[in-house]
């Protein structure tokens, strides 16, 4: 199941910051009902790419070891709507990291503009505490999160 | 460390956590309860409680899950026995179960978290370094 919500990380500092663009396509399924006739992002799927990015730079802070699992965002603000054929920036930077888990400052920016922000906690948990049924799989990164930075550290080494 | 440093840190980071006013953080209020706190910010809280007093805080120390376990032994009838009681004193012992004694219904339970209890832990923790 795809449920990649970054395009590429443009910039990745290990233990201190990422940075990842989505870009908006009518072309994408959510425009099509949300809504019909004014495409709008919805801001959790905003979140969400927010969250992807935050949650790399945390399991990459312990070589993806540890299960990191989203946990609670607060203070989440939007500042405007965005629409098809922009391009947000999540920039996620770190701010806190333990054993227990992890805390990230996410903003998202769009032709320089601010447009929302929030602040993340992710937890890491062990294989006993997933939710029944739940593999031990580091489930926050599907091969193509930690495909897609791979790509990124390619870039940075040229 | 004092009681009321340690107080004053507590209520700081309970505001930041449960976004909470710094007059609506008295020493009886209960998290669930009258700070509407849920079980995601517990971890939230001791996270931040980490950082704040620079040691390792295992949740099931402070916030302990499943403290009976089912066991018939501790709770019967929706009510915790005395042998359970016992038990939770044991696993909990920063908590004050003077007033729960009287009434020590299960679904009560979740009253004895106060940052009262918060405020003992540390405590206790703080002055046996």
């Amino acid at each position: 199941m795809r449920w990649t919500w970054i395009d590429r990380f443009v910039a990745f500092e290990p233990r201190k910051s990422a940075v990842a663009v989505k870009n908006l396509s009518l072309a994408e399924d959510h425009f099509a009902d949300h809504f019909p006739g004014v495409p709008t992002m919805p801001a959790p799927l905003i979140l969400e790419g927010l969250a992807q990015t935050g949650g790399i730079l945390v399991g990459h802070a312990n070589n993806f070891e540890k299960n990191v699992v989203l946990a609670k965002m607060s203070g989440a603000k939007f500042y405007r709507e965005t629409f098809p054929g922009e391009q947000l920036t999540y920039t996620a930077t770190l701010i806190d990291l333990n054993d227990t888990g992890a805390r990230v400052n996410g903003t998202v920016h769009s032709s320089g503009a601010l447009v929302a922000e929030v602040e993340i906690m992710f937890a890491h948990v062990s294989p006993a505490q997933l939710p029944p049924g739940m593999p031990d799989a580091k489930f926050v990164f599907s091969g193509e999160l930690a495909y897609l930075l791979k790509l990124a550290e390619a870039a940075t080494k040229t | 460390m004092t009681h009321d440093e340690i107080f004053a840190k507590v209520r700081a980071t309970l505001v930041d956590a449960l976004n909470v006013d710094d007059n609506e953080v008295s020493r009886t209020a209960r998290l669930k309860g009258d700070l509407n706190a849920e079980s995601i910010d517990f971890l939230d809280i001791v996270f931040r409680l980490e950082r704040q007093f620079g040691f390792t805080i295992p949740r099931e120390d402070l916030f302990p899950e499943s403290i009976f376990q089912g066991d018939p032994k501790f709770v019967a009838s929706g009510k915790i026995t005395e042998e359970g009681l016992g038990e939770l004193q044991t696993r909990m012992p920063y908590a004050d179960l003077k007033e729960f004694r009287k009434d020590p219904r299960l679904d009560k339970l979740e009253d004895l978290f106060t940052v009262d209890l918060i405020v003992n832990y540390l405590e206790s923790r703080v002055n046996a370094k």
